[in-house]
């Protein structure tokens, strides 16, 4: 198991968001999360990497415990998120943005080398390098958002709602381009409220609720069940 | 036409002093959205630290006087900037999770103990830096007589603020503190440790608040006690003028105010002189609350 969390208490200062969250990630998957609004799925997130304040449980990456380690030491050991909202750095060049997503890396080589791959997948990107990142569309700061956290070469990518907000077109080729980033070995667990696009792409899933989880399938399993139907895909 | 040249040097004097510690408040605020009202202090004991090194260190007379100068000012430099970073490991990062009054009154005992710390160790009279580190020289400009040492200053004032610039808009380090000023979360998510640029924030701003304070003992002679808090509010308006939380808006506000409060003494009346630089505060608070260069409306305290 790559990722482990493993009865994860955690919330913000005094207040406990998470009862008890066990869920794993394999390397080379693609896991989602899915649940409705306030199930505690972004705070997962944050609590992963280091952002939110951890109550008790164990998280392993790779086999080592991270839980108590500052967020920026979860990013050298190769775990990155492109957190819900995007929040690319405004004021701040689209080039700028992704270079500070190779913030802990060092060689200039391998800087280079991953900001040609993330030009290859977002050619927009490209174009708008030298524009404040505040002035791109909502699309395109997501695109911006995924390759900052792609650049830090990470071993395994969180996604928090990478749909949001976004027209069904983008969304599909978002997904489609989040697919090739998995066949290029990076392991990704995403978090989603489109669980229909999440599903589709996905290994396995969970299902949260207040904070627990409820749920734990295989991707299809979780398409076909009739409440996870109900409660989330729109039938 | 001369007398306006001459005001325009004085302005620039000024201005410059202005702008370097109001870079102090606004890179503070933009890192912790946090006024640090020890700043202005910082700024006073840098005076009075070069005043020591000169005279009791015995640097004014023993080096040529603008070596001795240079030599002072990376001192001063130096050690305030080593305070700044005390303050910020005892007064500010122990209540980095607390509501943000907490931190401001933390801000308020600290500028309190630093005057008192002044007090205790220099008194409360007046100082006079020595005439020999002064130095006399005059430089005739389109016929009208400067002294060189205001020249030596606005170009000081001005090396620094280009280096700074460069720093903060060419570097990597430089970018990392921007990101953690727009989003401190995201800037965690992108691997920079975010104490460590905080911490670094209390580096820069207080070496360059200290060498202000230098600079107002070389400019004018007289230091006091209390200077930090009548500079300081000049300063930290000279930050709201060009946009608090802007690194460039706290260059520029700082030599407007200067020069405005200067020309303002001159042509108008010299005992308005405050009260037109806090006129042009309230009528950019009026028109434009963001500032000159500022974007995000600043928020209360």
């Amino acid at each position: 198991m790559f990722l482990e969390l493993d009865n994860v208490r955690a919330g913000y200062g005094q207040i406990e968001v998470l009862h008890g969250v066990s869920l794993h990630v394999n390397q080379g998957e693609i896991v989602s999360i899915l649940g409705a609004n306030g199930a505690g799925k972004t705070t997962t997130m944050h609590t992963i990497s280091g952002l939110a304040t951890f109550m008790g449980g164990s998280i392993r990456l790779a086999g080592e415990e991270i839980s108590r380690l500052p967020s920026h030491e979860i990013v050298t050991r190769g775990l990155t998120q492109s957190p819900e909202g995007r929040r690319v750095f405004n004021s701040l060049t689209v080039l700028e943005n992704l270079k500070l997503g190779a913030f802990t890396v060092e060689n200039k080589k391998v800087i280079d080398e991953s900001l040609d791959w993330i030009y290859s997948l977002f050619p927009r990107l490209y174009e708008r390098r030298a524009q404040m990142a505040g002035t791109l569309s909502g699309g395109e700061q997501q695109m911006l958002a995924i390759g900052r956290a792609l650049m830090g070469q990470p071993k395994i990518l969180l996604l928090d709602e990478p749909s949001l907000g976004l027209a069904p077109l983008l969304v599909k080729a978002i997904f489609e381009t989040v697919k090739k980033v998995n066949e290029n070995g990076v392991t990704i667990l995403i978090v989603e409220q489109n669980a229909k696009a999440a599903l589709k792409i996905a290994t396995r899933g969970y299902v949260m609720e207040m904070g627990r989880i409820i749920m734990e399938d295989s991707a299809e399993s979780l398409l076909t069940n009739p409440s996870v139907q109900k409660a989330y895909l729109g039938h | 036409m001369e007398q306006f040249f001459q005001q325009i040097i004085n302005g620039l004097t000024i201005g410059g002093i202005y702008a370097l510690v109001a870079l102090g408040y606004t890179m503070v605020y933009g890192v912790l959205k946090l006024i640090n009202f020890a700043h202005g202090d910082l700024f006073t004991i840098g005076a009075y630290l070069g005043m020591t090194l000169f005279v009791s260190f015995g640097l004014a007379g023993s080096l040529p006087v603008y070596a001795a100068i240079i030599l002072v000012a990376l001192m001063v430099m130096g050690l305030v900037a080593v305070l700044g970073g005390v303050l910020e490991r005892t007064a500010y990062r122990p209540l980095r999770n607390a509501s943000r009054l907490s931190a401001v009154v933390s801000a308020v005992g600290a500028s309190i103990f630093f005057q008192n710390a002044i007090l205790l160790l220099w008194g409360g009279n007046y100082y006079v830096y020595p005439e020999s580190v002064r130095p006399t020289t005059i430089v005739s400009l389109f016929g009208m007589g400067v002294p060189a040492i205001r020249f030596v200053l606005i170009g000081a004032s001005v090396l620094l603020m280009l280096i700074l610039y460069w720093f903060i808009h060419r570097t990597k380090t430089g970018t990392a503190i921007r990101a953690a000023a727009i989003d401190q979360g995201a800037a965690k998510l992108m691997g920079i440790n975010v104490n460590r640029i905080i911490a670094l924030v209390f580096l820069i701003g207080p070496g360059l608040g200290g060498v202000a304070g230098l600079m107002v003992g070389l400019a004018y002679g007289q230091i006091d006690y209390s200077m930090g808090f009548s500079y300081g509010l000049k300063a930290f308006t000279a930050a709201i003028l060009g946009g608090i939380g802007n690194i460039p808006g706290a260059m520029i506000g700082g030599l407007i105010l200067g020069l405005v409060e200067t020309l303002g003494a001159a042509y108008l009346t010299i005992a308005w002189k405050d009260a037109i630089s806090f006129f042009v505060l309230i009528l950019i608070l009026i028109i434009r609350p963001t500032g000159i260069l500022g974007e995000r409306v600043a928020e209360k305290l």
